[in-house]
């Protein structure tokens, strides 16, 4: 078997498949990044558990889960101070809580240098937005290398080490979702042995209080080490040209894995426009594409997501005075997701009808599928807490949602949280619709990794403005969502956090004991200003991958006897476990592949007719 | 070569990631190009788990154009009648288990459950050849996985890559009392 920590640790050149994701750690191994931190989020949890693969007295930098991505951005700018190449990456609308550091970072003398990983989410496949994050680099002042594929991500990740050391700045390495989780076989070079850790930090490499005056040096500075990113950018041909004996005089700018439909399209078109692919689309390297819309007729700006480098292409033709035919996004649809090579093909089909082949329409397959919404697993302990929390509840009262697994509680059959907006926004926004509401009850959820994250501002500002809300914290122990990485509250209590606060109604229980919870969310209920309940469960997928484990384990599963069961349907309607499966005659069964034998749908029966199996006897 | 599409689709939980891979590496040890990517954006928590794999000299983007793909490999009877839909290309081949997981319409009862035997009725519009597999008794239904793998390399359904490439990724991606477990269902559906 090939581990991928020791493909990962391979001291010599070597090729290997691997995902985007992965090949970025090795660049990290390869480069002598000695510190990194980060918030787990989609799409670039794999880095996290790449980097978790190599035990921890073998790895070769220092690795930590921040409480979230503004203080994984100030953890490695830090280190980075200190002299040492540092990393941190994360999520798309990680960027968003980043952001009052990150902005910051041009500014400063960075003298390890530093590297930022942003996974964008174009389609918004696992994130609440599809956001491009373009449009804050340019804002930043920082330079930005966007890879198409694994290969490249992993190569663009030395280029932007090397640039950051080189300017002492930080580079942003911007992955995207199929970026990150693709795989292809990569070409991989030597490792280095890792130099020291440093501790060198000196003000005099600064200045680092950016106030008043000095504020606008900095400034001018962080202009000037851009300019020089471009140079940098333009030596090492990171923007390159694909041309075409057959291009009819049109050209195309793009970059990502938008390059990549491209390509795939025009492998069966008329003829083939050239193409400048951008690795680099901040600073834009205008003598670059001012060189490739001269020697075009037509020129269209193929991205993703916004219209960050057609507007700023558009700028350039203008102030040169091209006569250069320039198109870019047209209809509104062009501004949402992905460019995957279905989306790219129709656009450049009606850029230039004369381009694409029509494909004859396939008849469509008479089959009407029906969805299949994410949901909790078998033995969520969330579900037992929607299931109990619901009979507390009048409805009229209002529930607010957080991220987090139990932001799936919004569907049937518990249909529980019914505004959602980021990270830690439930206590604030419940507080809000608490205002002058004298008949709703407001309760918030929020779960323990997300209480640490961002959740702590919203609960702390209630307790100071004295909001009546109930706010039921969802402890699962782990940050389950994103692959159950550890987080604050494995050290620090919430519950201690909560009685330090001086919050006077903690109320806790097992989300199994669902009589009990409803009891104690009745009670939470009645309190006026703060009150909390903690509904705790260990998060079952983490816990069973455990067990499972353990010797002598034996898989139980739960069953319905027939003979009792009345098909008040309790279990599969108003519980929902998706063990439970329905038969055309309407008769419900539970699915051996999927039950845990967990039991806690067995108080949910009115009839009594949810018995173990015989195995667990 | 000519380049081969194969969409993989399941249920979180089903172990689409590792039949992809050890067909991803199939294909290499064959010593064909090839790339793969996942898309699970929920999957853990029961969602539709979709991998997409492309081999050739002349592919360049993991993704596969709607009605493109060579194969289409499910692992849930309602998941393989959605990838069909959406990938299979005409001529194309289905593989997959007679295995359902209701999702939540079907389990509310608001929408009906779809078979196995509709599926294939409903993909001779595309003159689609469909292989249900009789799944019998497994160890563990996680292992399903290689009963769909197994059956790939017996029909020889991608073109150039043969039992001992699939044996070879298997051995790259497991070892020990996992490998030895997987292996014996692999063998057994591609004997």
């Amino acid at each position: 078997m090939k581990k991928i920590n020791d493909i990962l640790m391979t001291k010599d050149p070597f090729e290997e498949i691997l995902m985007g994701n992965e090949a970025v750690v090795r660049a990290m191994v390869e480069t002598g990044t000695r510190v990194i931190a980060s918030y787990p989020g989609s799409p670039t949890p794999e880095i996290a558990a790449a980097i978790l693969s190599i035990p921890e007295d073998r790895r070769p930098f220092y690795f930590e889960f921040s409480v979230n991505e503004k203080v994984a951005t100030e953890v490695a700018f830090g280190a980075a101070l200190n002299g040492n190449l540092s990393c941190a990456f994360f999520k798309s609308v990680g960027l968003n809580v980043a952001l009052d550091s990150f902005v910051q970072l041009s500014l400063m003398t960075i003298t390890g240098g530093m590297v930022v990983v942003v996974g964008d989410d174009p389609g918004a496949n696992s994130s609440q937005n599809e956001q491009d994050n373009r449009n804050v680099y340019q804002m930043a002042r920082v330079a930005v290398l966007e890879p198409a594929s694994p290969q490249e991500a992993y190569e663009y990740y030395k280029h932007a080490a090397a640039l950051a050391k080189k300017e002492q700045t930080v580079v942003v390495l911007r992955l995207t979702t199929h970026v990150c989780h693709a795989r292809q076989k990569i070409r991989f070079g030597a490792r280095s042995k890792p130099v020291p850790y440093q501790t060198g930090f000196s003000r005099a490499n600064g200045p680092y209080i950016a106030l008043t005056t000095m504020a606008l040096d900095m400034k001018r500075n962080a202009i000037q080490k851009l300019r020089r990113a471009g140079q940098y950018i333009q030596q090492t041909g990171l923007n390159r040209e694909i041309s075409s004996q057959n291009s009819r005089g049109k050209g195309i700018i793009t970059s990502g894995l938008t390059f990549l439909s491209i390509l795939d399209v025009l492998e069966v078109s008329l003829y083939r426009p050239d193409i400048l692919k951008l690795g680099a689309v901040n600073p834009l390297d205008e003598e670059r594409v001012l060189a490739f819309l001269k020697a075009h007729d037509e020129v269209l700006v193929l991205e993703e997501l916004d219209d960050i480098l057609e507007l700023r292409v558009k700028a350039l033709a203008y102030d040169h005075g091209l006569k250069t035919k320039l198109t870019g996004k047209t209809r509104d649809e062009d501004f949402v997701g992905e460019y995957t090579p279905d989306k790219t093909r129709e656009k450049l089909a009606a850029v230039w009808p004369d381009l694409v082949i029509p494909s004859p329409a396939l008849p469509a397959l008479s089959l009407a599928v029906p969805p299949r919404p994410a949901q909790m697993c078998p033995g969520c302990g969330h579900r037992s807490a929607f299931f109990a929390i619901k009979k507390a509840l009048e409805k009229e009262d209002v529930t607010v949602a957080d991220i987090g697994c139990h932001t799936l509680g919004y569907m049937p059959p518990y249909e529980m949280g019914e505004i959602l907006l980021c990270m830690g926004s439930s206590a604030g926004m419940a507080s809000g619709l608490s205002l002058f509401n004298h008949q709703k009850r407001v309760v918030a959820f929020l779960g323990d990794s997300t209480f640490f994250h961002a959740g702590l501002p919203g609960l702390i500002n209630t307790i100071f403005n004295r909001h009546n809300i109930t706010l039921i914290l969802m402890e699962n122990g782990t940050t389950a969502m994103t692959g159950h990485q550890d987080h604050a509250g494995s050290v620090i209590p919430v519950e201690n956090l909560l009685k330090g606060l001086g919050v006077e109604s903690i109320l806790s229980c097992d989300t199994y004991n669902q009589s009990k919870l409803t009891e104690l969310v009745r009670t939470s209920l009645a309190v006026k200003g703060i009150s909390v309940v903690i509904a705790r469960h260990p998060c079952m997928l983490k816990f069973t991958r455990q067990k499972r484990k353990q010797p002598g384990f034996v898989q139980t599963h739960v069953d319905i006897d027939q003979d009792i069961c009345t098909q008040t349907r309790d279990c599969v309607e108003r519980f929902g476990c998706p063990t439970f499966t329905r038969k055309p005659d309407g008769t419900v069964f539970t699915h051996p592949d999927l039950c845990i034998g967990d039991g806690s749908c067995r108080q949910t029966c009115p009839e009594k007719a949810i018995v173990f199996g015989k195995e667990a006897k | 070569m000519k380049s081969f599409n194969i969409y993989i689709i399941g249920v979180g939980g089903q172990g689409i990631g590792l039949l992809s891979q050890a067909l991803l590496r199939g294909i290499d040890h064959a010593g064909i190009p090839a790339l793969a990517v996942d898309t699970h954006g929920l999957a853990q928590r029961g969602g539709i788990v979709v991998s997409q794999i492309r081999c050739g000299d002349r592919v360049h983007s993991p993704l596969i154009m709607s009605h493109s793909a060579d194969l289409v490999l499910g692992m849930e009877v309602h998941e393989v009648a959605r990838g069909a839909s959406l990938a299979l290309k005409k001529g194309g081949t289905l593989v997959f288990p007679d295995v359902s997981w209701q999702p939540l319409p079907v389990r509310l009862g608001r929408s009906p459950e779809i078979t196995a035997e509709e599926v294939i009725q409903a993909c001779t519009v595309l003159g689609a050849v469909s292989i249900k597999l009789e799944l019998g008794t497994l160890p563990d239904a996680r292992m399903q996985n290689m009963a769909l793998l197994g059956s790939v390399s017996k029909n020889a359904l991608i073109p150039g890559v043969s039992k001992q490439h699939y044996e070879a990724a298997l051995d790259d991606l497991l070892s020990g009392d996992l490998l030895k477990k997987n292996r014996a269902v692999f063998d057994g559906f591609a004997a």
